[in-house]
């Protein structure tokens, strides 16, 4: 794990009419290490993400990426940088198989604009074997017949099948069973593994401190505390979350806002 | 016609492993190789797949055949000449329109979309087509007209698709607005004419004319050939990546079965006219649509987004682009249809467009399979519907029953087809296979 971050922000704000969603936010990740972020509904976990993926850029603040001031306008511009996000609601085709989905709308082609299914049904299955996702039965299966946990290892490997640096994961494992839990675990460890940055939303501290490196506590659209994990336990993430520090209280400094 | 499938759904690899694999092996270290862990299947293995597929509601093209089957049997009890060469030519020749029509408008029911307009977008490209080779001094030549006619079906299916896409009227508005307006311009191109006759040889022998005897050998010989050397390169290719393949005896069944079939279908339609042009039409036509469905990025993102609007949006697909696309195509195909219905009758007329042409075209591609809730169904499917619909047409027509019984009837033969596909979506629902 190298020291010099990935992905670095410095007091980045963003704000939705008379909403003051991020106030002055720093957050950083490093290759391979997988960085959870918490905090209570309304935190701003989305709102922060979004802005790293180029959906709601930020108002204001320096958005660093590999060491250089870069600018993120929209979602183009982060999957350039190699920024893949895997959204809470998957983003898969049901009526797809695996394949499809995880080449769709990056479909290789060769001549007479045929899809070179021979080739993307290759890389799918390498990209696989080096997640070790081995519970498919078939690349070639529709995402529809899959379990919760296989579909979250799909969406997850479309991410990384990018030379993508940075993976953002929003609560992977909200809505699955205990084994597909552990399984979607094992793949976020592995992703760090690999090189990886990761960025894992989450409320299941449980989770977290199983897979994650450092925590970043949002509470009221600021950074509160950057913990390790070896160095903290659930109680104090949790007072974090629910009391931690605030630089500016919200109300009361009408002119910030 | 179950064997004419095109040379597309070779890398199908076991489509049918059901889900489950709830119990994971989940502490797999890392770096081991070798994913998914399928074999080269044997042929035993293949059929056992299948049957599980279609226990667990993944029916494929079975009712239809059945049906077709069914249909053929009752008729011929009911009256010997149904089965006879001479009445196959015109089964062919009138389940074409429908097929053309239906495969257009496949690609907006993959959407999950409607377009209730084919009916008089068809009557509009007759009736151009006619009118521009009317030798009136200022006709133009053959293929001009064909052109022109297509042409103005793919600019009414791009305004259409422009008001859905941009404007974001409903499909079904919009179309049915069409079905009024394009009615309307039938009329008013027909003017006081009340028939246009058409003289040009060429439009009038797409229907009425037939390849030689020979001609249909060599062209359903091509077509085997053409088969056996896709499915094998196929083979090759994935046997060189590695990946695993379809036995080989399952390869040599299917191209037997397509020879036997084709074999058998231009031997009988060779005791009489032969091969009519128009049959060579709707299979080139139906391979090309098969090839821009599975083999292209257009057709993968028309599944997409008749899938999930969603996902294809973040996967970056142009969301308008497809939706815009798909009418057109739609427009295209019912303009062509309609030149073809022109070339059976020979003529057009006011009514061109009307009838049952709109309904039979959508029944088609929905009795062959085609969901109407957007992103299942094939081209195929319309031209195996509208030889369902060209069989109860022609074969209640020997029958010498009304008009009103054979629209009962046809309107219950599509009921049963939609509850088949509803049913046999429960069953995939049940088994994860939706």
């Amino acid at each position: 794990m190298s020291e010099q971050p990935l992905l670095e922000l410095q007091g980045v704000s963003k704000t939705f009419g008379a909403v003051r969603a991020l106030t002055h936010v720093d957050f950083k990740v490093r290759p391979g290490e997988v960085m959870a972020l918490v905090g209570d509904n309304g935190a701003g976990k989305s709102t922060l993400i979004k802005g790293i993926a180029g959906i709601h850029p930020f108002d204001e603040g320096q958005y660093l990426f590999g060491g250089e001031p870069v600018s993120v306008s929209g979602p183009k511009d982060s999957a350039a940088l190699g920024v893949e996000v895997v959204y809470q609601d998957l983003a898969l085709c049901d009526n797809l198989d695996v394949v499809q989905n995880m080449y769709l709308g990056r479909e290789l082609t060769s001549k007479l604009r045929r899809l070179d299914e021979t080739t993307m049904e290759r890389k799918a299955r390498e990209t696989l074997a080096s997640l070790a996702v081995t519970t498919l039965q078939s690349v070639r299966q529709p995402v529809a017949s899959l379990s919760g946990g296989q579909r979250q290892s799909v969406a997850v490997a479309k991410a990384v099948m990018w030379n993508s640096k940075l993976v953002i994961l929003d609560e992977p494992t909200a809505a699955l069973g205990v084994a597909q839990t552990r399984q979607v675990l094992d793949l976020v460890k592995r992703l760090g593994d690999n090189g990886l940055a990761v960025v894992l939303i989450s409320h299941n501290l449980h989770d977290i401190f199983e897979v994650a490196d450092r925590i970043t506590v949002l509470r009221l659209g600021q950074n509160v505390a950057e913990l390790k994990t070896s160095e903290t336990t659930q109680q104090l993430v949790v007072e974090q979350i629910t009391a931690g520090k605030l630089s500016t209280v919200p109300g009361q400094s009408g002119a910030a806002a | 016609m179950r064997f004419l499938r095109s040379p597309s759904r070779t890398y199908e690899a076991p489509d049918g492993v059901a889900g489950g694999g709830e119990i994971d092996s989940a502490n797999s270290p890392s770096g081991t190789t070798g994913a998914p862990t399928e074999q080269n299947e044997t042929l035993g293995s293949y059929f056992r797949g299948r049957i599980d597929g279609i226990k667990g509601g993944d029916l494929g093209s079975i009712p239809i055949v059945i049906g077709i089957i069914i249909i053929a049997i009752y008729f011929q009890a009911r009256n010997e000449n149904f089965l006879t060469s001479g009445n196959f030519v015109n089964l062919v020749v009138q389940a074409a329109p429908f097929a053309v029509i239906g495969m257009g408008v496949v690609f907006v029911l993959l959407l999950g979309e409607i377009d209730l307009s084919i009916g008089f977008v068809s009557g509009v490209g007759g009736v151009i087509m006619a009118l521009l080779i009317l030798p009136d001094g200022s006709q133009v030549s053959t293929p001009v007209a064909i052109l022109a006619a297509i042409s103005a079906g793919v600019v009414i299916g791009l305004l259409q698709g422009v008001l859905f896409a941009k404007v974001g009227i409903p499909s079904f508005v919009v179309t049915l607005a069409g079905l009024l307006g394009w009615n309307g311009v039938v009329l008013l191109l027909i003017g006081s004419r009340g028939t246009v006759v058409i003289q040009d040889e060429f439009i009038n022998g797409i229907a009425n004319d037939s390849l030689s005897k020979m001609a249909g050998w060599i062209v359903v010989e091509g077509a085997v050939l053409l088969y056996a050397l896709l499915q094998y390169s196929a083979v090759r290719s994935r046997a060189k990546a590695g990946l695993p393949n379809v036995p080989w005896s399952l390869i040599l069944i299917r191209i037997a079965a397509l020879a036997i079939a084709g074999a058998i279908v231009v031997a009988v339609l060779n005791e009489t006219r032969g091969v009519p042009y128009v049959g060579v039409l709707v299979i080139v036509l139906m391979l090309i649509g098969t090839y821009v469905t599975d083999r292209t990025k257009f057709g993968r993102h028309v599944y997409a987004v008749g899938g999930n609007v969603e996902a294809s949006r973040r996967a970056g697909i142009s969301i308008d682009r497809i939706r815009i696309s798909v009418f057109m195509i739609s427009g295209g195909m019912a303009a062509l249809g309609g030149i073809i219905l022109a070339s059976r009758l020979s003529s057009v007329d006011t009514g061109a467009g009307g009838g049952s042409i709109l309904l039979y075209s959508i029944a088609a591609a929905v009795i062959g399979g085609t969901s109407l809730f957007g992103g299942r169904g094939t081209v195929r499917s319309a031209v195996l519907g509208a030889i369902v619909i060209a069989s109860i047409d022609n074969g209640l027509g020997l029958l010498n029953v009304s008009a009103g019984t054979k629209f009962v009837v046809t309107g219950l033969v599509l009921l049963a087809a939609v509850t088949v596909d509803s049913l046999s979506r429960k069953g995939r629902e049940s088994s994860g296979r939706a």
